[in-house]
């Protein structure tokens, strides 16, 4: 099957600094990739140049079908993007926030009430519809926001650290989500700080100093490094890094 | 001797409806003591911290801090405590090097008098020294903002979230920074979400909707943990997961990395009652082992 993402040489530079250099890398439909990195590593400057919102200064990346330099305004309307700080108006109630993401994601006018019933029956979410978002209950915010992030059924979806802060049943409830979903043949491109989630990615990048280390399945990349753990993998790979944010 | 107490405290927040904060929270902190409050987003630790710093009145109860009340005596306690708010709260215009000698200068000291103190952290932020705090990266400026709490040798220091958002190399750093703070006899309190961090300290509070769970030591409160715990491999498919939670001797079962960590009721059901229900629904390739619990499994426990 055709990647849904493909990277070449991907490079961005602030200046004088590389702050992400030359990563290959390609992505399946429906497979679950991790990526992973210490912070100031680059993670957040390729997912920027990932979802359309900064351009590469060399390489070339397609995303679900278009390319990042000429065709980076249908990458937004053909990816979801999930972050752990912006994610639902929490001023709105559930169904404001289901007409407005619809909306911005272009769903026709005569097909958001349809589908906008269909999800809250899903979610049982329907005696909530009116409630403002804030009011509601973490773990159902999660599910509500993760659902918007793929109401317009993108090819994929991003999902930037989406458990930060989170209780550790929400955050293996929204795991259990993830794996649903993945299973449909959505892809799905997450980042966290929490190893254990690298766990439950088919394949984990690990990016250092701006360029991608290693990449393999987690049980491969433990293998490889002779670890126990993630965690371990992640300290080995980041104890080399040069570069302290 | 205590170097903090919180008694009875309640907190509300105004609101349709109001925000509960904080329903009740009992707590005494050791000098010296290492202490973490562990708890998600939303479980009133942030708020706890701005009561304790006197930024914030409580609706009733009292605290102390080092035998002076919080709010009669806010003055003289908030020369006691270093305070860094899980917010970034330095000034972003400012360079690293100012940002520090401001915080010394407000509190009538200097950088050199108590560099001692900040020396480990100022090593690392000296090379950026002129630059705006506001440039800095994630990891650079928590390292400044514990430098500028601690610039006036504090006798207490408040970490709200110190390790929120940054990865598990530069976390393990920070928690060795805080050893060392600790050997020189400061009392500590940190706030995390989380969970693997409980293990650093002395004692944790385990808090959630603004209640403590429990108090106790990482150690005790792993032994409290009364059910029988396994570590479930070989097959952890999405399918076992949800047969295991269904069964009728589970108690819970989630994902734990690599593994799921299966519970069960009670000593009454056991390896063999777990296997003969996985045979009967056809799933094969499952490897079982007792383990011990971590503070997850015991937070998990409570939710």
């Amino acid at each position: 099957m055709k990647p849904v993402i493909t990277v070449r040489d991907l490079t961005r530079q602030f200046g004088t600094f590389t702050a992400v250099d030359h990563i290959s890398f390609e992505v399946h439909p429906g497979e679950i990739f991790g990526f992973l990195g210490a912070n100031g590593a680059g993670k957040t400057t390729a997912m920027k140049m990932l979802i359309g919102i900064l351009r590469p200064s060399s390489g070339e990346a397609s995303v679900a079908g278009f390319d990042v330099y000429r065709e980076a305004e249908h990458i937004k309307q053909h990816i979801g993007y999930m972050s752990q700080r912006f994610s639902l108006y929490e001023d709105l109630t559930v169904m404001e926030n289901i007409r407005f993401y619809a909306g911005i994601y272009g769903l026709p006018i005569t097909s958001i009430r349809k589908e906008a019933k269909a999800l809250l029956d899903r979610l049982e979410l329907t005696h909530e519809a009116n409630t403002l978002v804030k009011a509601l209950p973490l773990g159902w915010k999660q599910k509500l926001a993760f659902s918007l992030a793929i109401i317009h059924k993108p090819a994929i979806v991003f999902l930037d650290e989406p458990t930060g802060g989170v209780d550790p049943i929400t955050r293996r409830r929204f795991w259990e989500m993830i794996t649903e979903t993945a299973r449909t043949g959505m892809t799905v491109f997450v980042t966290t700080h929490y190893m254990d989630e690298a766990e439950y990615c088919d394949r984990v990048s690990i990016m250092v100093d701006g360029r991608i280390e290693a990449l393999d399945h987690p049980k491969k990349l433990r293998e490889q490094f002779g670890a126990q753990s993630m965690d371990e993998v992640f300290r080995i790979l980041a104890r080399g890094a040069v570069r302290s944010e | 001797m205590k170097s903090i107490t919180v008694h009875n405290i309640i907190k509300t927040f105004p609101g349709k409806p109001p925000v509960q904060a904080l329903q009740g929270v009992n707590l005494d902190i050791e000098k010296g003591e290492l202490f973490g409050l562990i708890g998600p987003d939303g479980a009133g630790k942030s708020t706890l911290f701005r009561l304790i710093a006197s930024l914030q009145l409580p609706d009733s109860g009292s605290i102390t801090m080092e035998g002076l009340d919080v709010l009669k005596d806010y003055m003289k306690v908030r020369k006691l405590i270093g305070y860094m708010p899980g917010k970034f709260s330095l000034y972003q215009d400012l360079s690293v090097e100012e940002n520090i000698r401001f915080f010394a200068t407000l509190f009538n000291t200097t950088l050199e008098e108590n560099y001692h103190l900040v020396k480990d952290i100022y090593i690392q932020l000296e090379p950026f020294k002129k630059r705006r705090a506001g440039k800095l990266s994630g990891g650079m400026k928590q390292k400044l903002a514990l430098c500028c709490a601690l610039i006036h040798k504090p006798e207490v220091l408040l970490l709200d979230e110190p390790t929120t958002g940054v990865d598990p190399v530069s976390r393990k750093e920070f928690w060795e920074m805080l050893h060392r703070l600790k050997a020189l006899g400061i009392t500590v309190l940190v706030s995390t979400p989380y969970m693997d961090e409980a293990m650093q300290c002395d004692r944790v509070a385990l808090m959630q909707h603004g209640t403590l769970l429990q108090v106790d030591t990482p150690d005790n409160i792993i032994a409290s943990y009364d059910k029988p715990i396994y570590a479930v491999t070989g097959n952890n498919s999405p399918e076992v997961l949800h047969a295991l939670r269904e069964w009728e001797g589970s108690y819970s079962c989630f994902a734990f990395g690599e593994a799921l960590h299966l519970t069960l009721q009670s000593e009454q059901y056991s390896v063999e009652s777990v296997r003969k229900f996985l045979d009967e629904k056809n799933i094969n390739g499952v490897e079982m082992e007792a383990i011990t619990p971590g503070i997850e499994d015991c937070f998990m426990a409570y939710l």
